[in-house]
């Protein structure tokens, strides 16, 4: 907006200089010709008689100089560079046609004219000067400048009052489009059908298209997670039962060895690519991040309650601790999905029969701590264990990659918050989630 | 236990089918929806286990309707989708657990065993033998009258051995049955749940024979 | 008048600034402060009624009234511009040139019309008409000419009436004579043949009205051009012996002119003149006015008016003056 307004009024001040200056020009220009044409008027006045010059002053002469100001008029006539009549003290220094001086009080200009004439025995050269004050030419030029300042001001207020009333339509439209666009929820790839200026059309559809294709890619992301899973993961499945069911029959020892590898490997390898796939699917919903009101304790007592049958099958025991209620706004699908890797890794190193405690938190911000009763972590490691891939060297015999931990801290730190390692006293590790 | 199985995939299904078939389940398979409504109308079945993505519709939509009918058998569903996407989804259409696919057969054995624990409510699925009175689903073992508390691997161990009496169990058979692949286990670890297990029936008329070189025996005294 | 003294002082001779004014007089109250200057080419008894009127109400601003001839106005002034505070004249192309060249003080205070001022210095405040006046004896029984072409056949056709007894300015001497000279000449040819008729029949010439008037009324002269109207009506009044012809053809009529000296002492008393001059004869009144009143140019006179500008210099050129002087003399003087 002020660069507007000072683009006006440089606009402004550049119209009135030039009009001013041109109009400067033109009036010289006017005055300059007049001057001119009472000098020649005068210069053909003249005749020679008898040797002497006789100059029969024309009326026009001086009648041409009248101007609405009352300018005064000097004049001067010269023969041979002797002076003949008129004004004595009026000269002209050199060739030059119009020269501007200044004489009795007054700045004037003035012209020199000549004529050489031509008698019956010499040649004699006839020098007419005339000058008038500038008093009509001020007054022109300040009526000019008057009425330029007038219109150079008008044009300023003009230009203003466009750009105000073309940016407040302008960036009002962009606004309430910005508004409207900032309300929207991360999900809601819908184009725009709100009318807008004609200005802003283009701006308009190509936003659309490009929600159109956004949104076109993210459903085709969300689909190709979905479908690579389950790809993946329906052969896997039945590679797997086949193996456990041949493993229940086959009695040589070293085939059943062989059976219990290609488990194993399975395992593996599909917890790997279900993890993958879990963080691609963490990542996005974590750049679109949805909060829903939830009660962390109600989200971790679900949680429990279906990974209980697990942990029996080791003689494990999950303990939810903490507060009764745990009020927190957030996507309840990352966070589930963060304390249960996070209950995973605890089933994995706790010994069996031990137990695994769930406390949640709420003061002073929502927290969830899952600690186990194994080794710990090595302390050496704690601080780059949460980097993609990274397992804990004392767990080279358990299956499962290292993305458990990342997947916890993407959900945290998409939540505002963190992640935090520790080593109990006692013995065991500890994962906090903090919101 | 009877169970009925949903799945499209033939392979699966059938390793399935015979893994279950080994713990001593009966289990019919349908491979489309329609079919299954078919089975669900002519039998009564325990459990139904349901995959997701089937050629004539979505699971879910038989999950709806089974849950619309006045049928309560619960459902375990089979997916292959990603968890995170699918879990809502399916325990809101009232399904009763979920397995992922690859599952681990110990896992789908405790979920079911954990579902039917639930929804059992009074009918009894009791095996009465040698003065022991067990009952899988709820985990409870009663010998002469008084009820033994036993830990998960205790219980699966008793009734692997009941299931089979007179079938003798190398000691890495049952540690495949006991613990899963990615656990290290000792075969010291099987004897310290043989000793338990033995501990727990010293009053009953149940006896667990060690035979050298080859395993164990679940023997009953006369 | 109650409190007005007029000091009426005629200098015939007297030493000192001993220049032989043809009037002079002080008008003043008794508690004036400042005097003001006058030098004018006009008779102090057309110009007293209008200066008693003004100092009754300005007794602190005495009137000093100076009368000379319009040429030596000028020159006078030109020499000495500092001994006068204001310049009042009949003749305007001098008084127009005097401020071309400067002696002129603008006065931003005075509200003329700008058609009767020039540049705020020079300010018009009588329309008087150059006027035929004849003696009525002399044209007993004939047509009175209401033209110059019905003068010259006048005078042509009966020379021995006339002859000797046809008078006009002497334009050598007289700046009015000259401008109303150059004026007609301008305006006609028929000047140039007047002039030569009247200088056939031995034209006196003179160098005021005044002096045209009083041989025209004692019968020394029948017929006298281009006389100021107002002097002729001035005496028109008492005596009925003349008739004052307006031309019909193309009248001639002259402003008198005021200015204020750029020198002047009292700049503020001399505003205060001038306004107090074109306001009492330019605004109706019930007044009798001596001094012509200004016409608006609006009501049919301005036709004939001699415009304040810069044309008014053209005969004042020395050689253009030469010139005309020259053609004057031939046309008028013939023996």
């Amino acid at each position: 907006m002020l660069t507007l307004i000072g683009g006006a009024a440089v606009l402004a001040l550049l119209l009135f200089f030039t009009v001013r200056n041109y109009a400067v020009q033109v009036a010289q220009q006017g005055q300059d010709s007049i001057l001119e044409a009472s000098a020649k008027s005068m210069l053909d006045a003249a005749t020679i008689r008898d040797g002497v010059v006789e100059l029969d002053l024309p009326y026009s002469a001086f009648s041409i100089l009248s101007t609405a100001a009352d300018d005064r008029v000097f004049y001067a006539i010269l023969q041979d560079g002797n002076f003949l009549s008129g004004y004595e003290d009026l000269t002209f220094s050199d060739s030059q046609t119009f020269q501007s001086d200044y004489i009795r009080g007054s700045g004037v200009r003035k012209i020199s004219a000549s004529r050489t004439l031509i008698g019956a025995n010499r040649r004699t050269e006839l020098q007419i000067v005339v000058a008038q004050t500038k008093d009509a030419l001020s007054e022109t030029l300040d009526r000019i400048s008057r009425n330029t300042a007038l219109l150079g001001i008008g044009f300023f207020v003009l230009a203003v009052a466009l750009s105000f009333w073309a940016t407040s339509t302008t960036i009002g439209q962009l606004g309430k489009l910005t508004t409207s666009v900032t309300r929207r929820g991360p999900q809601d790839l819908s184009p725009f059908a709100k009318p807008v200026p004609r200005e802003m059309v283009p701006l308009v559809s190509s936003l659309n298209s490009l929600m159109g294709r956004l949104d076109q890619s993210l459903s085709q992301s969300e689909d190709f997670i979905a479908e690579a899973a389950h790809r993946v993961r329906t052969p896997l499945a039945t590679v797997r039962s086949y193996a456990e069911a041949t493993l229940q029959r086959v009695d040589k020892e070293e085939n059943r060895e062989a059976m219990r590898s290609m488990v194993k490997a399975i395992d593996e390898s599909s917890r790997a690519a279900g993890q993958l796939l879990d963080h691609a699917m963490i990542t996005f919903r974590a750049d679109h991040l949805e909060r829903d009101e939830i009660d962390l304790v109600d989200l971790v007592t679900d949680l429990v309650q279906r990974m209980t049958p697990i942990a029996e099958m080791k003689d494990l025991s999950l303990k939810v601790l903490g507060v009764p209620r745990a009020p927190y706004s957030g996507d309840p699908v990352l966070i589930q999905n963060a304390v249960r890797n996070l209950i995973d890794n605890a089933m994995k190193y706790g010994p069996a029969e031990s137990s695994i405690e769930i406390t949640v938190s709420a003061n002073p911000r929502p927290r969830i701590t899952v600690c186990d009763h194994g080794s710990g972590f090595p302390s050496s490691e704690i601080g780059t264990l949460t980097t993609r891939f990274q397992r804990g060297a004392n767990a080279k015999d358990t299956i499962g990659s290292g993305l458990g931990l990342t997947i916890a801290q993407d959900v945290a730190m998409a939540h505002g918050g963190g992640i935090e390692l520790e080593n109990q006293p006692e013995g065991g590790a500890c994962v906090t989630l903090s919101f | 236990m009877k169970f009925l199985l949903i799945e499209d995939n033939r392979d699966l299904a059938s390793a399935i089918i015979s893994r279950m078939r080994l713990d001593g389940h009966v289990i019919d398979h349908a491979e489309k929806l329609s079919d299954a409504a078919a089975f669900v109308e002519t039998g009564e079945y325990d459990l139904i286990l349901l995959d997701i993505m089937l050629p004539d519709g979505d699971g879910r939509d038989f999950l709806q309707q089974h849950r619309a009918s006045d049928l309560d058998t619960p459902v375990i569903v089979l997916t292959a989708r990603s968890q995170v996407s699918d879990r809502i989804g399916s325990l809101d259409l009232g399904a009763d657990d979920y397995v992922t696919k690859p599952f681990d057969h110990a896992e789908l054995e405790a979920r079911c065993r954990a579902v039917l624990r639930r929804k059992s409510g009074n009918s009894k699925t009791t095996v009465e033998i040698g003065g022991v009175v067990f009952d899988p689903v709820a985990g409870h073992l009663t010998v002469g009258g008084e009820a033994v508390t036993m830990r998960n691997r205790e219980l699966r161990l008793l009734e692997l051995f009941l299931n089979a009496p007179g079938q003798i169990f190398p000691k890495t058979k049952l540690a495949d049955r006991l613990f899963s692949y990615d656990e290290d286990v000792s075969e010291n670890a099987i004897e310290v749940y043989i000793a338990r297990l033995r501990k727990h029936l010293s009053a009953s008329n149940l006896r667990i024979i060690t035979l050298r070189g080859l395993g164990y025996r679940l023997d009953r005294d006369e | 008048m109650r409190n007005l003294i007029v000091l009426a002082l005629v200098f015939l001779c007297h030493a000192g600034w001993a220049q032989d004014w043809e009037d002079q007089q002080i008008f003043k109250e008794a508690q004036a402060t400042a005097t003001l200057r006058i030098i004018s080419s006009t008779d102090t008894d057309l110009f007293a009624p209008l200066i008693e009127a003004f100092v009754s109400r300005n007794p602190d601003i005495a009137i000093e009234y100076l009368v000379t001839g319009t040429a030596d106005l000028d020159r006078r002034f030109r020499r000495t511009p500092d001994a006068f505070d204001i310049a009042i004249s009949s003749a305007m192309d001098l008084q127009f040139r005097l401020t071309n060249d400067g002696y002129a003080l603008e006065l931003d205070g005075v509200s003329h019309p700008a058609w009767a001022q020039w540049r705020r210095s020079l300010f018009a405040f009588t329309s008087e008409p150059a006027a035929i006046v004849i003696n009525r004896a002399a044209f007993d029984g004939q047509p009175i000419p209401q033209t110059r072409q019905e003068l010259i056949e006048a005078l042509r056709a009966r020379p021995e009436v006339f002859r000797g007894r046809v008078g006009t300015y002497d334009v050598r001497q007289s700046g009015l004579g000259y401008l109303f000279a150059t004026q007609d000449a301008r305006a006609s040819e028929t000047f140039w043949r007047l002039m030569e008729v009247m200088g056939g029949l031995d034209a006196r010439l003179y160098c005021c009205s005044g002096d045209m008037i009083d041989d025209l009324t004692n019968g020394t002269i029948a017929v006298a051009y281009n006389v100021l109207g107002s002097y002729a009506e001035a005496r028109a009044e008492s005596q009925d012996v003349f008739e004052i012809i307006l031309p019909s053809d193309f009248p001639t009529t002259m402003m008198r002119t005021a200015l204020v000296s750029k020198e002047t002492g009292e700049p503020e008393a001399a505003q205060r003149f001038i306004q107090f001059l074109v306001t009492y004869q330019f605004e109706p009144t019930d007044v009798t006015r001596t001094l012509p009143p200004l016409h608006d140019r609006e009501n049919g006179t301005e036709r004939a008016t001699i415009a304040l500008e810069p044309t008014l210099m053209t005969f004042l050129d020395a050689l253009k003056r030469d010139k005309f002087l020259t053609e004057w003399e031939n046309a008028l003087i013939q023996n």
